[in-house]
């Protein structure tokens, strides 16, 4: 490692060696002792490591930059870390150190199976490698390698369970959408790549592109990277892919691998293409606001908790990316301080989503782990049998269902206030069309809750369902220390918002050339992202006057004249004395109910009832619209095209020669 | 200037637990007479809260931590939130700590873990109450935001405070987004609260209840804390309405007078929105809960006409 290196980079090749190391040392266990060990404080302290050199990227006035004596000869890799890298290295960091606190404690269900531990840890340590070098890359040749480096051994993590068909499936699938986004993430880089005359970033900044070819590449960008992300219509991977990896394996992959997506596309259009056209703008918004909605009314219909969770990512990018399309439309217009308010938001939103999306996947994993349960419809009354999990869970219900005084309701927040100054704007196009992306926003939000209602009412309250659940134990104190530690974050992440907006503010200050003076210029009590005439929040005294209501009452009531709680049992509906049984209640399905009525237009619902032997069967199969109308044609068109090829192979090799020969030529005259 | 300015905000508070049970109590009544019964005594609703606060209070086995502080949240979210809005005076500190979105979020808290206290006993009415109520409010919150973000983006702010101000300050013009986003915010507070036709406060039938499912299992202090919320909810979405759409009479400087002027405007105009909810409630009958959404989706159409209508009509460059 070259000596002039600055402290940030250090601590972020140092934070990229660890998880290295954490790989290698995983294909020590299950043979040396202590190995397992090791792989997770390595990984653990490469998430440390990752955070540090964050901070003090956030912190430092300008980038880090530095050179590896790797790579081609004629193009070493280049390192760079700015603020926005430094944001993104921040948000791996942590959910990395809270997997690796979680991880010992799930694995060892795989310790004693079929399941190779080594290949999990191994390319765990890989997969942590390649988000933090995607993020660190200076040139679009390392950004590549590392984007590989990430979806391929990401690749092999969905398909460590491969003894199931469906986990195979899911993951060549996976594999197949990831190359198709990289296809075009290298054409994207190519058009820059050749208007500016060099794969290094520096050079394509300085590129002068025409707005035709501006389109082009930030077309290219947008499918790619949005593939990654999961953005609808290409989101079809992410509910296959997610739920199949082992769940810590999936936090990272919801938490933080969309994320790195987001910082590609961030990165892509904001610092590298730079010339920003509102167009991109509206496009980015409609396609964020339908993944918005789609994405939480598919999460909606599921009963696999898993599945539920990965379907929420689809709608938390869109939010991400709703809040990027109005910054986007703000900048292009000239408009700079709400559009580093949408840019700011969305960031904000990407902390958020990696925090309570990890802790959920988490504790679906803890529930997985003690129960060895999925389906929804098994669980009920977790609450008691797993109290700490129980509660972090509902710190994350409530954080991602925008909540106030948790961390997802300031995000929407400042998205919401951000769309409140399209009066800004000319044209009523444009003016209509932000209030109605801030419609769905607000319909998405408050599907979301009705959604996690449902999960945590179904799964933690009421009675066990199954005969496993009602034997559940506690999990492991590492498992709750990784997601007690997530939960924490959000609670922090939505009382001091502004302390947050101060260290946020670098990244669009780097990239644009400022950030929000205003938000911040209250002191940390109070949030004002445009002035404090136009809107305010102060989460602390907010969250203060909750408690103080809620001990007021509390303790007033108390002194009433009637103090003790007396347990009984519920009412039984007229049944008699006994308990209504647990089939009695409420499943997951029947409270999604009347709202796969309201929007059943959106869903490809088959229900049907069906009379046998023993009985009636009422089967219930909601499928994903996006196969049918985006999907299947792309497969027809594909075995057409095979199809009219398939021609060519006539058996003949005097034929086939000709047709060498043919392309030989064709190809020397193209060159000379 | 300050602190008799936070003093106000807790007396405003003071305001709205005393008046909500009132409220109730009026609309009741003016639909017993409207019906040819005499109805209960204005005092009702407060014996009622009093002999439910000296009740034993019961708590299912089945029930977890959830349960028992599912009423202190929803009281403490719904209290807070009407903190929030101007009733007595137009500028209101504690309108600065809030702002309207947050309002919605208040309210959307409390609903949270109102339908999470539903599912948590295990019987099948809390589930259907949670279920109904979730889809209610889903299709509501947005029509709720829609219109809120009209007033919003008139006077260029979500502060409540200055809203009213600006409006007070335009004086009375009639836009057509301001009609718009009444009739929205109206049908809004209509489901909100549970009101005819979308709920009905005073049914335990079971195919049709939504909000009584999902507290049937309250008893004592809890049920007290929820019922009294309920009334708080109704009360809030009354002076959101004449309040914020029609501000005139409110004070604007803190003076006894004033605040006398206001308390006097108010109360006149809840009473007569009072009337009006029960002639309405009398005229006509619950809907089915699959038509609820179309009334809903009815109230989302006038918010989204509202909000476009501003941005197109009214902002001229």
């Amino acid at each position: 490692m070259p000596a002039d290196f600055p402290l940030s980079l250090l601590l972020a090749c140092a934070a990229v060696l660890l998880a290295l190391g954490s790989a290698g040392s995983a294909l020590g266990t299950g043979r040396v002792p202590g190995a397992k060990i090791l792989m997770f404080l390595l990984l653990g302290g490469a998430g440390a490591a990752a955070v540090s050199a964050g901070l003090l990227a956030l912190a430092s006035p300008d980038a880090a930059v530095g050179e590896l004596p790797l790579g081609l000869p004629w193009l070493p890799w280049r390192l760079r870390l700015d603020a926005l890298a430094g944001f993104f290295l921040l948000v791996i960091g942590l959910v990395v150190m809270a997997v690796a606190v979680y991880g010992p404690g799930y694995v060892r269900d795989f310790e004693h199976g079929q399941d190779p531990l080594p290949v999990l840890g191994a390319f765990t340590g890989l997969f942590v490698v390649g988000m933090l070098l995607v993020v660190l890359a200076d040139d679009a040749f390392l950004f590549m390698v590392a984007w590989e480096l990430m979806s391929l051994s990401s690749y092999f993590l969905v398909a460590f369970q491969h003894e199931q068909a469906a986990n195979r499936r899911a993951a060549f699938l996976y594999l197949l959408m990831a190359h198709v986004g990289a296809l075009s993430i290298l054409l994207g880089y190519g058009v820059l790549a050749a208007f500016g005359g060099g794969f290094a970033f520096d050079a394509m900044r300085a590129a002068q592109l025409s707005p035709l070819w501006g389109s082009v590449a930030f077309g290219l960008a947008f499918v790619g990277f949005g593939m990654k992300a999961g953005l609808v219509p290409m989101h079809a991977w992410l509910p296959e892919a997610h739920p199949a990896a082992p769940s810590h394996i999936s936090a990272l992959m919801s938490g933080v691998m969309l994320k790195v997506a987001v910082y590609g596309f961030i990165r892509f259009t904001f610092d590298l293409v730079g010339q920003l056209q509102w167009q991109w703008g509206v496009v980015v918004l409609v396609v964020g606001s339908l993944s918005a909605l789609m994405g939480v009314l598919y999460a909606l219909m599921q009963h696999d908790l898993k599945r539920l969770l990965a379907y929420h990512s689809v709608e938390n990018i869109g939010i991400i990316f709703i809040g990027l399309g109005l910054g986007l439309v703000f900048l292009a217009t000239g408009h700079p301080t709400a559009g580093v308010l949408g840019l700011i938001a969305a960031l904000y939103h990407t902390l958020n989503h990696a925090l309570f999306k990890s802790l959920l996947f988490l504790g679906a994993g803890a529930i997985l782990h003690a129960t060895h349960e999925r389906d929804l419809e098994r669980m009920g009354g977790l609450l008691r049998r797993m109290p700490w999990t129980g509660l972090f869970f509902l710190v994350g219900c409530i954080s991602i269902s925008a909540l106030p005084p948790f961390n997802g309701f300031v995000s929407e927040w400042l998205t919401f206030q951000t769309a409140l100054q399209s009066w800004l704007l000319e044209g009523g196009v444009l003016r209509s069309l932000i209030p109605i992306a801030a419609a769905v926003l607000a319909l998405t939000g408050a599907l979301a809750a009705a959604c996690f209602v449902k999960v945590y009412g179904v799964a933690f309250l009421g009675r066990a369902r199954s005969r496993r659940v009602r034997r559940a134990r506690p999990v492991s104190r590492g498992m709750r220390l990784g997601q007690g530690f997530l939960a924490t974050l959000c609670l922090l992440a939505g009382v001091f918002p502004t302390t947050l907006l101060q260290w946020l503010n670098a990244v669009p200050g780097q990239l644009l050339g400022r950030g929000l003076s205003e938000a911040t210029a209250h002191g940390w009590l109070w949030l004002t992202p445009i002035a404090p005439q136009t809107a305010s929040y102060s989460a602390p005294v907010v969250l203060l006057a909750l408690a103080l209501v809620w001990w007021l009452s509390a303790t007033l009531l108390r002194r009433g004249r009637v103090r003790a709680v007396r347990r009984c049992d519920p009412w039984g509906c007229g049944f008699g004395s006994g308990l209504p049984g647990p089939r009695m209640q409420y499943t997951a399905t029947a409270f999604a109910q009347p709202i796969r009525r309201v929007f059943g237009l959106l869903f490809h619902v088959d229900e049907r009832v069906e009379r046998d032997d023993a009985g009636l069967r009422h089967q219930l199969h909601v499928a994903d619209r996006a196969w049918e109308l985006f999907y299947a044609p792309v497969v027809r068109w594909v075995q057409a095209a095979a199809r009219q090829v398939g021609r060519l192979q006539s058996g003949h090799i005097r034929v086939y020669l000709g047709w060498s020969l043919g392309t030989l030529l064709v190809l020397l005259w193209l060159i000379s | 200037m300050n602190a008799s300015a936070w003093l106000l905000v807790l007396l405003q508070a003071l305001l709205f637990l005393l008046g909500a049970p009132l409220l109730v109590a009026w609309v009741k009544r003016v639909k017993a007479r409207l019906q040819n019964r005499r109805g209960p005594a204005l005092s009702q609703p407060y014996r009622d809260l009093y002999k439910l606060f000296g009740k034993e209070t019961l708590v299912a086995h089945t029930a977890s931590g959830v349960f028992r502080a599912a009423p202190y949240i929803v009281f403490a979210s719904t209290l807070l939130a009407c903190t929030i809005v101007p009733l007595l005076a137009a500028r209101l500190p504690a309108a600065a700590v809030a702002d309207v979105i947050v309002l919605v979020g208040f309210l959307a808290l409390g609903r949270f873990f109102l339908a999470l206290a539903g599912m948590d006993v295990g019987t099948a009415f809390g589930g259907m109450g949670s279920s109904r109520e979730m889809l209610v409010s889903a299709l509501a919150e947005p029509a709720m935001l829609l219109a809120v973000f009209t007033l919003a983006m008139t006077a260029h702010s979500t502060n409540l405070a200055s809203v009213v101000d600006h409006q007070l300050a335009s004086g009375l013009i009639l836009r057509p987004s301001y009609l718009f986003a009444l009739m929205g915010l109206v049908l809004v507070a209509v489901a909100e609260t549970g009101r005819i036709p979308v709920d009905n406060p005073a049914t335990h039938l079971e195919l049709t209840m939504i909000h009584e499912a999902m507290i049937l299992e309250y008893s004592g202090r809890h049920l007290a804390l929820m019922e009294w919320a309920a009334q708080l909810k109704l009360m809030l979405y009354g002076v959101l309405i004449v309040n914020v759409f029609l501000p005139w009479g409110i004070a604007t400087r803190i003076t006894p007078a004033a605040l006398g002027l206001g308390l006097a405007a108010v109360a006149g105009k809840l009473l007569l929105l009072g009337v009006l909810l029960a002639v309405a409630e009398t005229g006509l009958a619950k809907m089915r809960l699959f038509r609820a959404p179309q009334f809903l989706n009815f109230a989302l159409l006038l918010a989204l006409l509202g909000l476009l209508s501003h941005v197109i009509l009214e902002t001229g460059a």
